[in-house]
């Protein structure tokens, strides 16, 4: 029995709220990283709100999450401090990895997230050890393991989608396809684009969702983990999506038309469910307004966590190379 | 006191393995033919009909993928221990180790820990030709993070594991393929092994040879000769390869004031460089004639035998090596 969602007040204007709170604390992040206040990488999720937010929604506390270089948004969207991510962002020592990760690697231990990483399909392996892990302690626990649609030309995310289904490990695979890995658009390096149609030799199921619609990837995410936590293995789900902005702030986009990304940006997620919600009397411009000033308001207050932060001391360079300890 | 007892490096390496899972269920074994195969080096054998297949689990030709489970496992609580059959197979799981094991406990700013242990088979001499007999431990030796062990004798292979599997931290266990098969007696006094410290294994007077795993084995040889013709050679086991316990070879060096590193791995940018190095800056002082490094020939290693006798360093090596260094022509 697949789960539906139940569209209560309450749980849209959560969705949205989470979109929303997502895509403000990027356009922070952009005029922060003009200002040099951010500074390498910055790789935004602006057009990608609705999978992470979906997704989680799925989640227990007490479930794992892997992530990508661009989870801002599955940061946000699986609970961590927006004042701790924007300190981490800032390079203080109060950020979430005291300024050692910075965007691309952004690591939360008590919403067991286990992790940014830069390397496109190195935290697949990753995935399965924590839900092997999971699994051989006896917790019932889902690890939802997100990539790009790059990774799936690696290697490492084919060994991960064996084992996972061989081993049958408890782990949600969420490939958020949005049809570029970096320029490489999907069809000039795959030669099967259907991504979802992979699964099937891992003898895995595969579901494409659109990845555009809120209440869709919520659905799928939780059908699917709904299956999984019954011990029915590993699940694939692919996400269909389009990312609005450059790859990084280092991306001419010479690999993509402006026609086509305001065709993309038209079936824009919090757009399309806002007015949805709005024709059908869910939500009124009045709440919208006041979700949008309350995000302004909880973002400008991480502004001023991260800015008055402080630096670490050089001293402590090395601290954590190797560990005294584990932590308990 | 424990009695003495004979046995071979592989029967230590797999003594070591089962007092892990019998100590610790939070242990488990992970790797290609570990299990049914029983090892491809035979270490393995029996470990799972005693333990069973959740505790001793073969895994798909997938090194990333078994590897990175490890460092995941790790990072929740477990205590992999992951086999990989030779060096060379380990540079499809480099990704995992550099990026992710390596680097996760410091990029996450003390959050997490990945307390794995990797044992990989290294090393020459098996006539296996170029792509199962490279020396690649310096290269792990260079990235930050990970601790690197060799174990050469008996102790260190029956008791390093134990050790290994305390620190917090990716420990890289390396067994020469060419110790399996040593045989002796294991020192009942000997308990557990500090993996902080190199070993002097044989003290001497005129000139200190460093060497680890197959090397210690042929730079205790090349002593034995050395001493029948009036030279003391002070042999010490390096056995740490990371972090490198310069203390102790520096102590030597200053007794002896002669030097010789002996690497099977390839002379350029070798573990050789950088304790000669570390020697040249902290004990230059201390010398009274050059260093020299017997390390591997700078080609694959080949599989005709007298080829491949050839490219390693041999016992003849270090006792002219060390010869040329006492008495000078």
């Amino acid at each position: 029995m697949t789960a539906r969602v139940h569209l209560g007040h309450d749980h849209v204007r959560h969705l949205l709220r989470q979109m929303i709170r997502i895509r403000h604390f990027e356009s922070k992040c952009v005029e922060l990283y003009q200002a040099q206040k951010i500074l390498g990488f910055l790789h935004l999720y602006d057009g990608e709100e609705a999978v992470s937010v979906g997704v989680m929604e799925a989640l227990a506390a007490d479930d794992a999450v892997v992530a990508t270089y661009r989870e801002h948004g599955q940061a946000i969207a699986r609970g961590i401090g927006m004042d701790v991510l924007m300190a981490e962002m800032l390079g203080k020592q109060e950020g979430c990895c005291r300024g050692r990760g910075g965007s691309m690697h952004i690591f939360d231990r008590k919403t067991r997230f286990y992790g940014g990483n830069a390397i496109v399909g190195g935290g697949l392996p990753l995935a399965v050890g924590v839900a092997l892990g999971d699994k051989m302690q006896g917790r019932n626990a889902v690890t939802a393991c997100f990539f790009g649609d790059g990774a799936v030309d690696e290697g490492e995310f084919h060994e991960s989608m064996n084992l996972a289904s061989l081993w049958h490990l408890p782990v949600l695979f969420v490939c958020e396809n949005n049809l570029y890995a970096m320029g490489m658009a999907l069809e000039r390096a795959e030669a099967e684009p259907g991504l979802a149609r992979k699964a099937a030799g891992y003898r895995m199921t595969g579901t494409g969702v659109d990845g555009m619609d809120v209440v869709a990837v919520e659905n799928a995410a939780r059908s699917a983990v709904e299956q999984i936590r019954a011990g029915g293995g590993p699940q694939f789900l692919e996400c269909r999506t389009y990312r609005f902005r450059a790859h990084s702030m280092f991306d001419a986009q010479l690999y993509r038309t402006r026609d086509e990304v305001e065709t993309w940006r038209r079936k824009g997620p919090i757009a399309r469910f806002q007015s949805w919600l709005v024709q059908n009397g869910l939500i009124d411009a009045v709440e919208v307004h006041r979700i949008e000033t309350e995000a302004d308001a909880e973002i400008d207050r991480a502004v001023d966590f991260a800015e008055a932060g402080t630096l670490e001391p050089v001293e402590e360079l090395e601290r954590f190379v190797t560990m005294e300890a584990v932590p308990a | 006191m424990n009695a003495v007892v004979t046995i071979t490096y592989r029967e230590a390496c797999r003594q070591a393995l089962r007092d892990a899972l019998l100590s610790d269920p939070r242990t488990f074994l992970m790797g290609e033919d570990i299990g049914r195969y029983g090892g491809c080096y035979a270490v393995t054998k029996g470990l799972l009909d005693e333990f069973g297949d959740e505790r001793v689990r073969d895994t798909p030709l997938s090194e990333s993928a078994f590897v990175g489970a490890g460092i995941g496992a790790a990072m929740v609580g477990m205590r992999p221990i992951v086999e990989i059959m030779t060096v060379n197979f380990s540079l499809l799981a480099l990704d995992q180790i550099v990026n992710n094991a390596a680097t996760i406990p410091h990029m996450s700013g003390g959050q997490f820990a990945v307390p794995l242990v990797i044992r990989i088979a290294t090393g020459g001499g098996r006539r296996v030709a170029a792509q199962h007999s490279h020396s690649l431990e310096g290269w792990y030796a260079h990235i930050p993070g990970l601790r690197i062990l060799a174990p050469a004798v008996l102790d260190d292979a029956r008791y390093m594991l134990a050790a290994a599997l305390k620190d917090p931290n990716p420990v890289l266990i390396f067994e020469h393929v060419m110790l399996y098969n040593n045989e002796g007696e294991l020192d009942p006094a000997v308990t557990e092994v500090d993996i902080h410290r190199a070993k002097v294994r044989r003290a001497g007077t005129d000139v200190s040879v460093i060497a680890y795993g197959n090397g210690l084995i042929k730079a205790l040889a090349a002593a034995e000769a050395l001493a029948a013709d009036g030279i003391s050679a002070e042999i010490i086991d390096l056995r740490v390869l990371r972090p490198l316990d310069t203390a102790t070879l520096l102590a030597s060096v200053a007794k002896t004031r002669r030097c010789v590193i002996v690497d099977e791995g390839w002379k350029s940018g070798s573990l050789a460089a950088e304790i000669g190095m570390r020697i040249a800056e902290e004990g230059f002082f201390d010398l009274d004639a050059p260093l020299r490094r017997i390390c591997g020939r700078e080609v694959p290693i080949p599989y005709a035998p007298h080829l491949e006798d050839a490219a390693l360093p041999q016992p003849a090596d270090i006792i002219a090596a060390a010869r040329g260094l006492v008495r000078p022509a």
